[in-house]
């Protein structure tokens, strides 16, 4: 029986049980006792009671079947000599199980072949296609591994379905006038919204521990000293055969392209986005703010392929060309290029830095203003030497969490800025970075044990690192700073 | 003596007159207020030009090139030895393109037997005429040996010099329509035979080689499916995280904890969610690449501290006072907080995700990682089939050289900012109509 089907009866079963619980309460009363609960918090229980131990038991035993079936065809499995025809012991259990999930599409009562020679064309009809070095002795493990898995997926079902019943009889029975079915249902609930709330912690933990373990396995093969200092990268297609890393993974060319587009992004953003957050809380009438405030958000809403899109259909020729006819010839500035990437991240990136600053700027206080324009100082010498010198921390905070978006911006310079791991100093050569690496490695046929795979966790364990100290500080910043004036 | 006394009063007011550089510092405020209009302006004005840009190169894919040709199914092609009846599969793999070529070379009145001529037909209709007359006849087997009225798409080259895209002055070896096939556009072109119709291909295609039959069929239904499943996971358990953050948790170390969390994944690069995708869900779980289940997964672990933030800060806008009658009265607090805070909160609640859902639609680097790059030209019948994604389409199709490609980019961008654009004026309308001052 699938374990969808269980659920589903057993969703049914919480259902009835609502629903007996609910007109059962109703029935208790009968004006003698004031009751507890509401009926539908006693429906409620009785649902909660038939459903969730039985839903958590499925879950246990379903993991704790497959893997017990793994053991067991491991188990079942011939003594592995040198001549083993299979690669290694996993692909071999994993052919066997997917040699497995291919004959239950066979009918019941097909008798099997003993070759898979001639199992083969009968699976094909069924429109199952399965690796061609599956071997012989298979067919009788997969055979019994179906036989096992569904004794066990039976038994599961009954003691799932067993549970649930019991469950819900359990519930029923306690519904009486004094019971105090909301207090339970509403104790369930608190867990259910912290568990809701623990998501946001099992995420990050996810995300490091995943790239934590990726990173170490590619440290076995490639030594920290030279992907962390070194200069040179060319990690070279992971040739079949081929064993060990030949390639050289350098960071140090990604991270010095990364940090460089980066900061050209900056000098546009930055300067824009201020005087743009700065025009708006203190000149612009109400008038100007409820237009250009709205189509700065707009700007702030447009994915960041179409920047990168435009970078390199529009932007990138034009600038080549105007290179060109520049010095009459040659273009000095390449189609992609560190300029063109960066001030098209600059630009996306306006809207961040105006909408962070005009927070802190309007959040100045008032009295500091008037003090300053009472003395006879006027707007732009107020902001310049009053405001902007008040809300410097929350600036540099805000200038922070600009910068972390443009280390780890992927889309824009996937498309603008290049291939080629280049150590330049020229504004108008083509540079790569970290993210683009990442979706370079990982795209295409993986395989997932070379060091050419694995590298990519390995850079995105260092960007995560470097995100995250600069949140960290940048949110810290930005937090005190509120504090200060509030 | 009170005039000398006047006289020397004048002359100590006039007299330390200073120069305190009035003038300068009026000078200086004008420059400060024009530096700030410039700023606004290039901000705008990048936007006016990426917009323009956009729509101009991309306006002219919702138009399609067809040519409208009367086919003669003629049962000489179709079944030359006559045997549909007692073998179907003659009917997939009969010579269609051959039907669409007698009807072009009868249309244009060339003579059948010049060989020549007819062999620069080549490249004239698209490939994409084999599949449509098949599933003609497929549909119903009893149109051979008639003859009807079909349209059939230009190739992408003619369906550009249609459009007046490619530039005739260049010689004809380096361009991609010879002047033959130019004349006979030409002529089908006044006799009413050739015209632009709306490209519906565009939005029920799936992934093609040829541009005229490709689109984003696959790519619309793969973002659909995402959709669906941020929304059913991230709006609900966004909403209970932040009813617990805001309403019940405790102020100590674990929610502390939590807070920093959530704050610091909003600000991770989306990215390193692709590869969390990967490691977790591909590798180790086992799940399938391309799904647009997986798609759906990690948007929602990147949409998540966007409708979380969003939520709290809705719930701490509803005033004490709603908080302090709802208990008064004798609701327990699980009664206040689900009957009278959050639906109070619901606008905000609903704008925050609308816009955390604007930008997973738009999200491209996680999908790359998550092998959502790949060549569907089926429908996904379900979330856990193959799929692409919208923004994935595009990268797609800004990877491809040929002019016609970059055409169907830039109309699909279009489309695709129709639709962010339709969810963020939502918001900003549900924002306006619904928000409350207390």
């Amino acid at each position: 029986m699938s374990s969808l089907l269980v659920l589903a009866i057993v969703v049914a079963i919480g259902v009835v049980a609502f629903f007996v619980g609910r007109q059962r309460a109703a029935a208790h009363d009968n004006g003698a006792v004031k009751p507890h609960s509401r009926a539908h918090y006693h429906g409620w229980w009785a649902f909660l009671l038939a459903v969730l131990p039985a839903i958590l038991l499925l879950a246990v035993w379903t993991i704790g079947s497959s893997f017990y079936l793994d053991r067991h065809i491991h188990a079942a499995l011939p003594e592995r000599t040198a001549d083993s025809k299979v690669a290694s012991e996993a692909l071999d259990v994993s052919l066997v199980k997917s040699l497995a999930k291919g004959l239950r599409q066979l009918d019941a009562n097909t008798t099997l072949p003993t070759t898979f020679a001639e199992l083969q064309p009968m699976l094909a009809a069924k429109g199952v296609a399965l690796a061609s070095d599956t071997q012989d002795y298979m067919i009788p493990i997969a055979v019994e591994a179906n036989a096992v898995q569904s004794r066990l997926g039976l038994f599961g079902a009954v003691i799932t379905l067993a549970l649930s019943i019991a469950g819900a009889f359990y519930a029923l029975r306690q519904i009486a006038p004094r019971a105090r079915a909301r207090n339970n249902v509403e104790k369930l609930m608190l867990w259910g919204l912290l568990a809701a709330s623990t998501i946001a912690i099992l995420t990050t933990v996810g995300i490091v521990l995943s790239m934590l373990f990726q990173t170490i396995s590619f440290f076995e093969s490639v030594s920290p000293m030279s992907f962390f200092f070194g200069t040179v990268w060319d990690p070279r297609f992971a040739a079949a055969g081929s064993g060990g890393s030949q390639g050289q993974f350098g960071l140090i060319p990604l991270l010095a392209g990364t940090l460089y587009i980066a900061l050209v992004a900056l000098l546009v953003a930055v300067p824009v986005g201020l005087m743009s957050a700065v025009y708006m809380a203190e000149y612009a009438s109400p008038k100007v703010r409820s237009v250009v405030k709205p189509a700065l958000e707009l700007l702030a809403g447009i994915p960041t392929i179409v920047y990168g899109i435009f970078a390199v259909v529009t932007l990138g020729p034009f600038l080549r060309d105007l290179s060109a006819a520049l010095t009459g010839g040659s273009p000095f500035i390449q189609g992609q290029s560190i300029f063109t990437a960066g001030l098209v991240m600059g630009i996306m990136l306006i809207p961040v830095v105006s909408s962070l600053s005009d927070d802190i700027i309007t959040a100045v206080p008032r009295a500091m203003r008037d003090g300053s324009l009472g003395l006879g100082a006027t707007r732009s010498e107020t902001i310049k030497r009053v405001i902007l010198p008040a809300a410097l921390p929350g600036i540099v905070g805000a200038i922070l969490l600009t910068a972390s978006r443009a280390i780890g911006e992927t889309m824009i310079v996937v498309l603008a800025a290049g291939v080629a791991a280049n150590l330049t100093v020229n504004p108008f050569e083509a540079m790569t970075t970290i993210t683009v690496k990442i979706v370079n490695q990982l795209t295409g046929d993986l395989e997932f044990n070379s060091p050419q795979t694995l590298v990519a966790f390995a850079l995105g364990l260092t960007l995560f690192a470097l995100t995250l100290v600069m949140n960290i500080v940048a949110l810290y910043i930005v937090r005190k700073y509120r504090e200060q004036y509030e | 003596m009170t005039d000398i006394s006047m006289d020397t009063m004048v002359r100590v007011a006039a007299h330390p007159r200073r120069d305190i550089g009035l003038k300068a510092r009026y000078a200086a405020e004008r420059r400060f207020r024009i530096y700030g209009a410039l700023a606004i302006s290039i901000g705008l004005a990048f936007l006016a030009i990426m917009l323009i840009t956009i729509v101009s190169k991309g306006y002219t894919a919702f138009w399609q090139t067809t040519v409208t040709l009367p086919i003669n199914f003629d049962e000489k092609v179709i079944d030359p030895s006559n045997k549909r009846a007692t073998d179907p599969s003659v009917l997939i793999k009969a010579n269609y393109p051959k039907l669409a070529e007698n009807a072009l070379v009868a249309k244009l009145g060339i003579n059948p037997d010049d060989k020549p001529m007819i062999r620069k037909l080549k490249g004239f209709l698209s490939e994409g005429a084999r599949v449509q007359l098949r599933d003609i006849v497929a549909a119903d087997p009893s149109v051979i040996g008639t003859t009807r009225d079909v349209n059939i798409l230009a190739a992408a080259n003619l369906d550009s010099a249609f459009k007046g895209q490619i530039d005739l002055s260049v010689e004809e070896a380096r361009r991609k329509v010879s002047d033959q096939q130019i004349a006979w556009m030409n002529k089908l072109k006044a006799d009413g035979a050739m015209a632009e119709h709306f490209n519906t291909g565009l939005f029920t295609y799936g992934a093609s080689s040829r541009p005229e039959t490709s689109g984003m069929g696959v790519a619309i239904i793969g973002s659909f499916y995402m959709m669906i499943i941020v929304l059913l996971l991230a709006l609900p358990i966004g909403v209970a995280a932040s009813i617990y953050l805001e309403e019940f948790a405790k102020k100590n170390r674990f929610t502390d904890l939590i807070e920093v969390n959530i704050n610091n994944l909003a600000a991770v690069p989306s990215i390193v969610f692709g590869l969390l995708g990967l490691a977790v869900f591909i590798n180790f779980l086992g799940m399938p690449r391309s799904a647009a289940f997986v798609g759906g997964l990690v948007l929602t672990l990147m949409t998540l501290p966007t409708i979380i933030i969003a939520t709290r800060a809705a719930l701490a806008a509803v005033p004490p006072s709603i908080r302090s009658a709802a208990l008064g009265l004798g609701a327990s607090k699980m009664q206040m907080v689900f009957q009278h805070i959050l639906p109070l909160a619901a606008p905000g609640i609903l704008t925050g995700t609308i816009i955390g859902l604007a930008r997973a639609l738009g999200e491209t680097a996680p999908l790359l990682l998550i092998g959502m790059v790949a060549f569907v030209a089926d429908y996904p019948k379900t979330p856990f089939d193959p799929a692409t994604a919208l923004p994935v389409q595009i990268y797609m199709w800004a990877n491809e050289a040929e002019r016609a490609f970059v055409e169907r980019m830039s109309g699909a961008i279009i489309i695709l900012l129709v639709f962010l654009m339709a969810m963020n004026i939502t918001a900003i309308v549900l924002r306006r109509r619904f928000e409350r001052r207390w």
